[in-house]
């Protein structure tokens, strides 16, 4: 068990680095005119060091988990979503030493704090695999599918950097509503985080018995006030609040409920923030990214892609299929995060020729490669948890 | 349509944009642009030349990247689409009506307009299978326009360019050296280092690297239409086969779909996980309940004997015990054996005993083997049980006879005629699982007293021939993906102008910012006129700025 508390306080370790490499990034950013000067800076290479020690670290609570479960910490959405960090923060190590821009990691590293955070809200204990995940097959698809996703979505940080410098804030326009509507996503993530530690804190459960889509008695407990019941629910837990509405049997109910909460924690705190700021709360992040370099950010967001997609192709299609072969005796099965990987298999294929062929360069691959990371994201958030298919493990 | 004729003497085929020698630009609008698009090299592309007949037209269409791209989105929407609600495969209901019933139970009306439409088959639609049939045609006809111009003007460049091809680079510079021969000998030795290849020509350097990285579109296209044509070989007979078989424990089965082969159960059993043994699942499991750790069946493996006729399953020879699990199938001559599904605990026999009610005196026991059960029981004293009918899924009564549901033996009744020597005409009773009836009251009965079971194993048999060609079209496109995006294609050209003038330009089809950094090295060492990108005024004025 030391092993265990061993690996979870290297997560904290590299959190917190990666939190102090912010602060330098942001230190190497404000002191540098431009990016082209940059070089001699003294913050960035703190910076760098700092970044890369927290990765060091991350590894190591990726490896000391693996030891004590005996199997590749990928097989929850807690251990999946912390590997998918890791990945991102190797993936920029490896892009920032190809271009060495500060102005990336001053994004790309809050992105990856945000990230584990979120990770941090699922149950964290190691879990056992079911038969169907005891294979090699899936420790190296899930991995390396991990890391294609990871660099893909670097290219949406360097679209986001690019974004930031090139919008204009001042005039209200679509770009301008887009932007914010991502900013304001942020913050929902946040106010999921903040609404769901309160009340873990504060030990909230209440239990119900409902009936589940296949016509079953099931039962569930919800660690939210319930604002909506399961279908033909009952409550098992005496002096809780009592659900506003019941939800047919194909909803689930208790996640629409943390869904509206952290909805609702995220509105209020982007009210605040923006009745404190009187502008879109994108202006208040845009000096960050007035430093950047256009064309580097636009170079970045594609070489990213270029690198991700062969690996995404390997991991979240060859390998799969393999390991869906040997599992479930079909390398292909229509499921919905197969399809999914399709999906963003067939966007980033789109990004591609639009690019080489039409070219999509600047602020419309930007914003495709913002659109990309949505796709990744929503495979492996929404499928997972709303769309369960049978790789709805978590 | 005949050939042209450049400045420079070559004879470029028609529809030419840039001399496949010099570079000179060919057509008035080549002439007229600031920078000179240089994809495809200016090449004379099918598509962009000839225009008139049909086939001309059809060809135009599927070359065009932008139909190209369209139909990746279209078939990206449409599988989309296709996950909104559940595929026809994972509902669980077999006919028609039942399906359909399950959307609108589930869903409502959208689940009824989603059957409607045939949403909830949607990759076996016959427009989801025109959508890949188009795309998998788009990829052919658009690789075959460009590869093989390109290949042509790739091959035929010139070392010297002509000034109009150079000033129209977007990496462009001119500017007056001390010496030119030096300069120009300084370039070679870096450009070398930095591992180009150079050419030279009459004062004039060409450094080119990478130009495999050119050809890996289409190679990766290659494997893309090696994968679809895989696909599609599947629906010939031979090349693949699926069958399920649920095997009872102690049965033995010929193989469906694999003629000669049977296949015994010898055991079925499943694990689970316990704390005591996986301690540090400890809380995984105290939070989510039993966690199954093994689902196996252990099989014996038979094949008929060569000289048996076809069916004649007595002449079988032991082939292999194995024991299949989830992720370890049975693999035997292109044959794989999932495991797949069970079910525990199905009914095998049930033991009953016949008494005297008043006194209790017992006849003995009898073993009713479920899945053929015997006429008659015979017991001690001269009595005996007759089985004059069995129900082996009873349902109830309907019109005053007892129905069974289905030929499996999960509720099984039974009629007995107990025949003794008090009563040797016998006495009806009708017995199920936690009842008896009779029709006058009886002096004997039967009265249940064990029952044993078995599982029931559900395996998946596969043959498919088609996987090493899906394989090889998976590696043909890794192949073809990486060598495209992890290498570039960076050329360079130095030449003397007037003078003490060089002139230099810069090319690569991705990643300008690397080809920068190379090119910088190369000028820092040899000296070189400084030159600026076209497309990037930022970095120029930053570095300015920053100089200031
Ligand atoms: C899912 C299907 C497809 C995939 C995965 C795919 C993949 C690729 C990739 C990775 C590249 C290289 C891009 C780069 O280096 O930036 C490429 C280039 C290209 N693709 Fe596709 N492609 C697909 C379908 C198509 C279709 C339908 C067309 C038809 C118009 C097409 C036409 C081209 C062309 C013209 C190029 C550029 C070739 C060159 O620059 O020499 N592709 N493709």
């Amino acid at each position: 068990m030391e092993l265990a508390s061993l690996s979870a306080n290297l997560l904290l370790i590299s959190f917190v680095a990666y939190f102090v490499a912010t602060l330098f990034f942001g230190g190497a950013v404000k002191g540098t005119k431009s990016e082209a000067s940059y070089k001699s800076n003294r913050w960035g290479k703190i910076a760098i060091v700092i970044t890369s020690i927290g990765f060091v670290s991350h590894v190591g609570f990726f490896i000391t988990r693996w030891i004590v479960s005996g199997h590749a910490p990928v097989s929850n959405m807690f251990e999946f979503i912390t590997a998918f960090a890791m990945m991102l923060v190797g993936a920029f190590i490896l892009l920032f030493y190809l271009y060495r821009t500060p102005s990336l990691g001053l994004f790309a590293l809050p992105i990856a704090i945000i990230i584990i955070a979120y990770a941090s809200m699922f149950p964290r204990d190691i879990a056992p695999l079911i038969p169907a995940l005891q294979s090699y097959w899936l420790t190296v698809h899930v991995i390396t599918a991990a890391l294609g996703e990871a660099i893909l979505a670097i290219s949406a940080i360097a679209g986001l950097v690019y974004l930031l410098k090139n919008v204009d804030l001042t005039k209200k326009s679509k770009q301008r509503f887009w932007l914010e509507s991502i900013i304001f996503t942020l913050i929902l993530v946040f106010g999921f985080v903040l609404s769901s530690t309160t009340f873990t804190i504060t030990g909230y459960e209440a239990k119900f018995s409902f009936i589940d889509k296949n016509d079953n008695p099931a039962q569930i407990v919800y660690n939210y006030p319930p604002l909506f019941g399961m279908n033909e629910y009952e409550s098992l837990t005496p002096d809780t609040m009592k659900p506003f509405a019941e939800m047919p049997a194909i909803v689930n109910a208790k996640t629409l409920t943390t869904f509206v909460w952290s909805l609702l924690v995220g509105i209020v705190l982007y009210l605040i923030i923006r009745i404190i700021l009187r502008r879109p709360v994108a202006t208040m992040l845009q000096p960050f990214a007035k430093k950047a370099n256009s064309k580097l950010m636009d170079e970045i967001g594609y070489r990213a892609v270029l690198i991700g997609f062969p690996v995404f192709t390997l991991g979240a299609l060859i390998f799969a299929m393999i390991w869906a072969h040997e599992a479930w005796s079909r390398f292909w099965g229509w499921d919905p995060k197969e399809v999914w990987a399709l999906i963003t298999w067939l966007f980033y294929a789109a990004f591609l020729h639009l690019r080489l062929s039409r070219g999509w360069e600047g602020e419309k691959s930007a914003w495709l490669a913002v659109i990309g990371f949505i796709i990744i994201m929503f495979n492996l958030l929404a499928v997972n948890l709303i769309i369960a298919g049978l790789h709805s493990y978590a | 349509m005949s050939n042209k004729k450049c400045l420079c003497g070559h004879e470029n085929p028609f529809g030419t944009i840039l001399c496949e020698q010099c570079g000179r630009p060919q057509t008035d609008e080549a002439k007229k642009s600031k920078l000179v698009d240089m994809r495809y090299e200016g090449s004379a592309r099918r598509s962009q030349t000839y225009k008139r007949s049909i086939i001309d037209r059809v060809w135009n269409f599927f070359s065009s990247v932008k139909v190209g791209i369209s139909i990746i989105v279209a078939v990206l929407v449409t599988s989309a689409f296709g996950t909104l609600f559940p595929q026809k495969l994972y509902v669980p209901a077999v006919t028609d009506a039942d399906i359909a019933a399950y959307y609108e139970r589930l869903y409502g009306f959208p689940g009824v307009l989603y059957y409607e439409l045939g949403f909830y088959d949607m990759y076996n639609s016959w427009w989801f299978i025109t959508l890949i049939g188009m795309l998998g045609t788009s990829i052919i006809i658009a690789s075959f326009d460009r590869v093989i111009p390109l290949y042509k003007s790739l091959k035929k460049q010139r070392t010297k360019r002509h000034v109009s091809f150079m000033s129209r680079q977007r990496i462009y510079g001119i500017g007056s050296v001390n010496d030119t021969d030096v300069s120009l000998g300084k370039a070679e030795k870096k450009l070398k280092e930095l591992r180009y290849n150079v050419k030279i020509e009459d004062g004039a350097i060409l450094a080119e690297k990478g130009r495999f990285s050119r050809w890996g579109p289409y190679v990766n296209h290659t494997g893309l239409i090696i994968f679809l044509f895989g696909v599609l070989l599947r629906g010939l007979p031979g090349f693949y086969v699926d069958e399920t078989l649920w095997l009872r424990e102690g049965e033995m089965r010929a193989i469906p779909g694999a003629p000669g082969f049977y296949i015994e159960n010898q055991d079925f059993m499943i694990e689970l996980y316990s704390k005591e043994e996986d301690e540090v699942f400890g809380d995984a499991i105290d939070r989510v309940g039993a966690i199954v750790k093994n689902y196996q069946t252990d099989v014996t493996l038979y094949k008929e004997a060569e000289d048996a006729l076809l069916g004649q399953s007595d002449k079988l020879e032991f082939v292999k015990d194995y024991s299949i699990i989830v992720n370890k199938p049975l693999n035997f001559e292109g044959y794989n054996v999932f495991q797949m599904d069970y079910r525990l605990d199905e009914l095998k026999s049930m033991t009953f005993h016949l008494t005297e009610k008043s006194t209790d005196r017992s006849f003995g026991e009898f073993t009713v083997d479920l899945t053929n059960p015997e006429p008659t029981y015979e017991l001690e004293e001269g009595a005996r049980v007759e089985l004059k009918d069995y129900f082996p899924d009873y349902d109830g009564i309907e019109d005053g006879e007892p129905k069974t549901k289905s030929p499996v033996p999960n509720n099984p009744a039974f009629i007995f005629k107990m025949v003794t020597s008090d009563k040797p005409e016998g006495e009806m009773s009708f017995v199920a699982i936690q009842q008896t009836l009779e029709t006058e009251v009886n002096d004997y009965k039967v009265s249940f007293v064990s029952a044993d079971t078995r599982d029931i194993s559900g395996l998946t048999v596969r043959k498919d021939k088609t996987l090493y060609i899906l394989l090889l079209g998976g590696i043909i496109f890794m192949i073809g993906v990486s060598q495209g995006s992890y290498w570039n294609h960076r050329r360079i050209w130095i030449q003397k102008g007037e003078g003490n003038e060089l002139l230099l330009a810069g090319h690569t089809n991705k990643n300008w910012f690397s080809l920068r950094k190379e090119l910088d090295q190369v000028r820092d060492y040899a000296n070189l006129p400084q030159y600026e990108d076209r497309e990037d005024t930022e970095s120029f004025e930053q570095q300015n700025g920053d100089n200031s």
